[in-house]
Formats: C-alpha cells, structure tokens, sequence
C-alpha cells in the first residue's frame, strides 16, 4: 500500500514534467512551418485523398461511405504506428538526461505516447470534415468515442513501454518492429473489408490483432449508427489492460539496469 | 545504524558494479553469440567499493580524487540515477543535482521555454516556475537572449542559465559536479557566493572540484576517493593537504 502512495506521489510530483515534455514535442513538430497545426488536419486529409484514389480507381471493395470507411482505419493505425515508434526511442533519445538527474523514467515514455494522443485528437478534425461532407449522422453513441480512444492509448502506452525498455538493451528491435508494423497495417481491415478474406484468416485477425477491435468499435458506431457489441468491447478493454500490465511490468523489472546501457 | 534526522546523506557499505564488457553489447546477434560462449558477465569492475559516509544537514563535503576514483559515481548514487549493488544510502530532504549544467536542456527550444522544463526536471510546477522567473534571469544575466533556441547559445551562457535554475528552487541539498569551470571568473565568483549564501539558509552541499582552493573555501569537510575506496575523510584542510602531498 506504501508502495502504491509512493507512487503516486513521484507521478504527482513530476506531472509538471510530462506537461512540460507533451507541450515540447507539440511546440517542435510544427516550428517553422508555415502552416503549423493545420498540418494535423491537413496531413490525414491528403494521405485518405490518396488512398481513396488508389482504392477506388485501382483495386475497388463495395464498401458504403468509403472515405469514412478509411479515415477510422487510418487515424488509429496511424496513431499506434507513430506512437510506439515514437516511444521506442524515449529511453535512449533521453539518455543525457537519465544520466545527469533522477527522472521517473516512464515520464518519457508517456510523454511520447500523450503528445501523439494529442496529435490524434486533432487529426479528428479532418475526421469530423469528412463526416460533414459524406453526410454522416450524428449519434447519442458517438459519446462512446472516447472510450474507444482511450482503450487504444492505454494500449499504445504498454506497447511503447515494452518496445522502449526493449530498445535499451537491443537496437535491433527497431528493424524487426518496422517490419512487424507492415505486417501489422495488412493485417488490420484499414483499407478493405474483412469480408473479403478467407474465413480462417478472418478469424484470426478478429482473434489475435486488437486494432482490429477498436477501428469496428468505431467504425459500427459512426457508419451503422449502433452500438458495438459487448464482446468487442471487452475484447479490446482487456487487450489494452493485459498490453498496458505486461508492458509495466516488464519497463519496471528492467528500469535500474537502463543506466548501465544507454 | 538507526535512521537520523540529523543526516542529510547516509551512504552504508555502497557497492556500485558496472559490467565492462570490452564493448557494449546492444544487438541481439552478438547477445547470443556472448552468450554461447559463456561471456555475457564477466569483467566485472567496481566503481565504488564499501564506501561509507555520513553527511550531517547544512555541512558541505568536497569530494576530492584523481580522475576515475569514483567521485561522479558517488554523486550519481545520491541522486538517484546509479542504485548501488550492494549497502544502502538515505536521503533525507530534496536534492538539486549539478552533475552537468543544463542537462534537461532542449536545443530547439528558447531559454524561456527552457526555465520551466528544467524547472519541471527538477520537479517544480509552471507557478512556481513564473514566481521566480525574474530573478533566475536576473541572476544569470540573460535578458538580451531569452527568445533565443539554446543550440546557439555558448556553454557559458548555458552554464549559467542551469545555474540559476538550479540554485534558485532552494534544495536542502545541492550537489555539484565541477560545473562551474565553463563559466568566466566573476560568475565562478558570484556562484561561490550563492553557495556560501544558501549554505547560511542551511542547505547540505556536496562539491566535486580539481581546484582544491575552491574546495578550501566552499566546503567544511571532505572525502577523498582513491579507485572507489575510501582513502580519508574529515576536515577539509586536514584532508586537502594530504591529498596535494600525494599528488607531489
């Protein structure tokens, strides 16, 4: 129990900090841009454009509201994607300052993956444009969006605490975690529809892959104007806890021995 | 030993091990090929070894020794940053470390934005932050150069930008690491007098120094390390002659 106070004392007592850290990372991404923040709209807006020619020039799915279809997909691969990779390097990137002071070291880890929540939280603008022009209706059931959110960001955070511990003691970590985030995009129904695969594939993909859970979450909510099922909530709420455990757990058994490596 | 309100610092027995693998192993390849031949720990070396010191509130220890005896370890361990292999050490209040000014620095960003993130590093809010802001640029004396990305600035300047920082949160206890030697001659002074002045408000300092005259006029005791042991401790005169005679 004084374990648990202590805790929270320390997280209190360095919440300036991951305020200050989020803020920095916002400030630099768009310094020196000349259009600045409008970059996290306009950036969703030009890559689903994009998308959305290939998609429905190139290869065609019967999918209805196509651009609502892509941009959920998207915007959750993309933040889980840029977050973790982001997050994998918040130990080593720190270095200089891990060894000259005594910082939490988690603080840089959930600093990495809050400012790319918040740079998601603005992309949602260009999803909210979107809707505007697909004439999406607008729904009681929408209020569950933030549930979704924060499932997928309790989710990034313990994968990024995983990946971040991981970096420290093994570079190589970044070439296979690319490589797995290829895979991971295919395997995610972002662009097509999951109908469209074989049925034991389906199967697995709705089994094993958790992003998959919370773009249908979404994606039933915004298109269907329903509620999503029960189960897939579950499913997802528990794979983001099991992911956020596993990753504290191993992030705090190896935390002492980063200093001797980076 | 009992726990001691009396002590700022309590270090027992510490013991501080780095393994020095000839290099540093950070790929998966050569970690199993290490491992297969059975060489993942081996060359162990101790930084610190059995290192025992009490330091009493509001006393100032020098630590003194040559290059590589420990001296950075020992300031580390107090902070926080290295946990020690084996023994204990106890902190007794809140530490501002020194080890290298400006360490929380981002080049990209302005001094401005730089105050409340080193700020916030040492565990300070933005209010507080905005509370003391005048006098920390005041002391650093760098008006003209507050909108400025740090990157440009000179280690000087940087130097005493971290200073002030640090210095103006009022520690109990403040831990230098020969920082002040980027600085010119009237800030080494004018530091030396903020020393002496928060040492009279009753903050613990620990001072790590080559210049043994500096150590002479900051510090009361002193700790001299030789290869991670203990070679002598007590008065800082007593102490700082036998070690300029060694050094002859």
């Amino acid at each position: 129990m004084t374990m648990i106070t202590k805790r929270v004392e320390v997280f209190r007592r360095y919440w300036p900090l991951l305020e200050q850290l989020v803020m920095k990372d916002i400030k630099l991404k768009y310094r020196r841009s000349f259009l600045g923040y409008l970059w996290s709209i306009l950036n969703p807006l030009m890559i689903m454009g994009i998308m959305m020619l290939i998609f429905s020039n190139m290869f065609r799915f019967d999918i209805d509201n196509y651009p609502v279809y892509l941009i959920i997909g998207q915007t959750i691969y993309n933040f889980v994607s840029e977050s973790t990779n982001q997050a994998m390097w918040s130990i080593t990137g720190n270095a200089a300052l891990m060894k000259k002071t005594y910082v939490p070291k988690y603080i840089f880890t959930l600093s990495r993956i809050t400012s790319s929540f918040v740079n998601m939280v603005f992309a949602l603008g260009a999803m909210i444009i979107v809707f505007f022009v697909c004439r999406v209706k607008f729904t009681a059931f929408m209020l569950f969006i933030p549930v979704i959110l924060a499932q997928v960001y309790l989710f990034a955070l313990g994968l990024g605490l995983f990946l971040a511990q991981g970096t420290v003691f093994f570079r190589d970590i970044q070439y296979i975690y690319s490589a797995c985030l290829t895979a991971w995009m295919y395997a995610t129904p972002i662009f097509y529809p999951i109908s469209q695969l074989p049925e034991r594939l389906a199967w697995l993909i709705k089994h094993v892959n958790p992003l998959y859970s919370y773009i249908t979450q979404f994606r039933v909510i915004v298109l269907e104007g329903a509620f999503p099922d029960g189960r897939l909530i579950l499913y997802g709420s528990a794979m983001s806890l099991l992911m956020l455990g596993a990753g504290s757990w191993v992030f705090m058994k190896t935390q002492d021995k980063f200093i001797l490596y980076i | 030993m009992n726990k001691n309100e009396n002590y700022a610092v309590q270090v027992e027995h510490a013991v501080v091990r780095f393994n020095m693998a000839s290099e540093r192993i950070d790929n998966l390849k050569e970690y199993f090929v290490k491992l297969m031949k059975g060489e993942l720990m081996f060359k162990e070396f101790l930084a610190l070894q059995d290192v025992s010191f009490q330091v009493k509130k509001g006393e100032a220890w020098g630590i003194i020794g040559t290059n590589g005896s420990g001296k950075s370890t020992l300031l580390k361990l107090i902070c926080g940053i290295l946990k020690p292999f084996k023994g204990k050490v106890e902190i007794c209040g809140s530490i501002a470390p020194l080890i290298e000014l400006g360490a929380g620095f981002d080049g990209d960003l302005t001094a401005r934005e730089n105050i409340f993130l080193n700020g916030a590093v040492l565990g300070y809010n933005k209010y507080f932050m905005q509370k003391h802001f005048d006098e920390i640029v005041d002391f650093a004396e760098l008006w003209n150069f507050l909108d400025m990305p740090i990157k440009n600035y000179s280690s000087g300047m940087a130097a005493r930008l971290g200073f002030a920082i640090a210095t103006m949160v009022r520690p109990d206890i403040l831990i230098c690491d020969e920082v002040l030697a980027v600085g010119d001659y009237a800030f080494q002074q004018k530091c030396e007098r903020r020393m002496s002045e928060m040492r009279k408000q009753g903050t613990t300092l620990l001072y790590v120094s080559h210049s043994m005259d500096s150590v002479k006029s900051v510090c009361d005791h002193a700790l001299w390390l030789d290869h991670g042991v203990v070679k002598m401790e007590g008065d800082v005169g007593l102490v700082g002659d036998a070690y300029m005679e060694m050094l002859r």
